[in-house]
């Protein structure tokens, strides 16, 4: 009995410390960021330098799965998601460098990534690509 | 006024995405991580596509948005789906706490 209930307080700590760091990393990136990736001078700068501070906190957190993820299922995943949110970062950069090409890139991207997806999931079934 | 109104969408679709990412730190199984993400991602990024389409407005760059949210909403379910397929085939187990699983039934009855 023991037993249980310290496993779930550590349980509970767990969740509560990664909470916590969670939200003070937030809470770091939206009260004051780093000043790269900010482009002074162009519109919206402060707003779209804290997205940008934002979507590589995200991009960090499916990194830590692709790197540690038990099966390849997991890492698949992953690296679709990825994919997925680097079309929405190439959407951010076009706004805050005013520069259009970006969503070219974007589109590319996102055809490259759906590919790669359909293709490493047939091979974890277990399949060749011309089937 | 339509640059606010993109910049909200642009805010809602950032707080989906990292929503998103920490379903797939947080959840015990491939097929719910697979569920948490894909969904919540696709709705951000489209959402944040949206609103760079109200914030650049009528231009090349605006267009192409709009094409790329459209190629989204009918990609991604297609891989989401082939991917839970692949796993599944492969053997890869449910978590301890699932209830129920339709899909060994079918393959029983298609073997």
């Amino acid at each position: 009995m023991d037993k249980i209930n310290e496993a779930r307080e550590i349980k509970k700590a767990r969740w509560f410390l990664g909470a916590l760091s969670l939200a003070a990393l937030l809470a770091l990136i939206i009260i004051r960021p780093l000043p790269f990736l900010c482009f002074p001078g162009l519109p919206y700068s402060g707003f779209l330098g804290r997205a940008i501070y934002i979507f590589i906190l995200a991009c960090v957190l499916s990194l830590y799965r692709i790197a540690r993820g038990p099966t390849g299922a997991d890492r698949i995943v992953a690296i679709d998601i990825l994919g997925i949110m680097i079309v929405g970062l190439c959407a951010v950069l076009t706004i805050s460098t005013q520069r259009s090409w970006y969503m070219d890139i974007a589109i590319a991207w996102a055809l490259q990534s759906f590919i790669s997806t359909l293709a490493l999931s047939k091979y974890l079934e277990g399949r060749s690509f011309d089937e | 006024m339509s640059d606010i109104i993109g910049l909200v969408f642009i805010s809602i679709g950032l707080f989906f995405d990292v929503i998103g990412c920490l379903g797939l730190v947080r959840l015990p199984d491939v097929y719910n991580r697979l569920q948490a993400s894909t969904k919540c991602v696709t709705l951000g990024t489209c959402s944040i596509l949206f609103g760079t389409f109200l914030v650049v407005g009528f231009t090349a760059a605006g267009f192409k948005a709009l094409m790329c949210m459209a190629f989204l909403i009918l990609t991604s379910p297609v891989a989401a789906h082939a991917i839970a397929r692949g796993a599944h085939r492969a053997g890869v187990k449910l978590c301890k706490d699932s209830v129920v699983d339709e899909y060994a039934k079918d393959k029983e009855g298609e073997a």
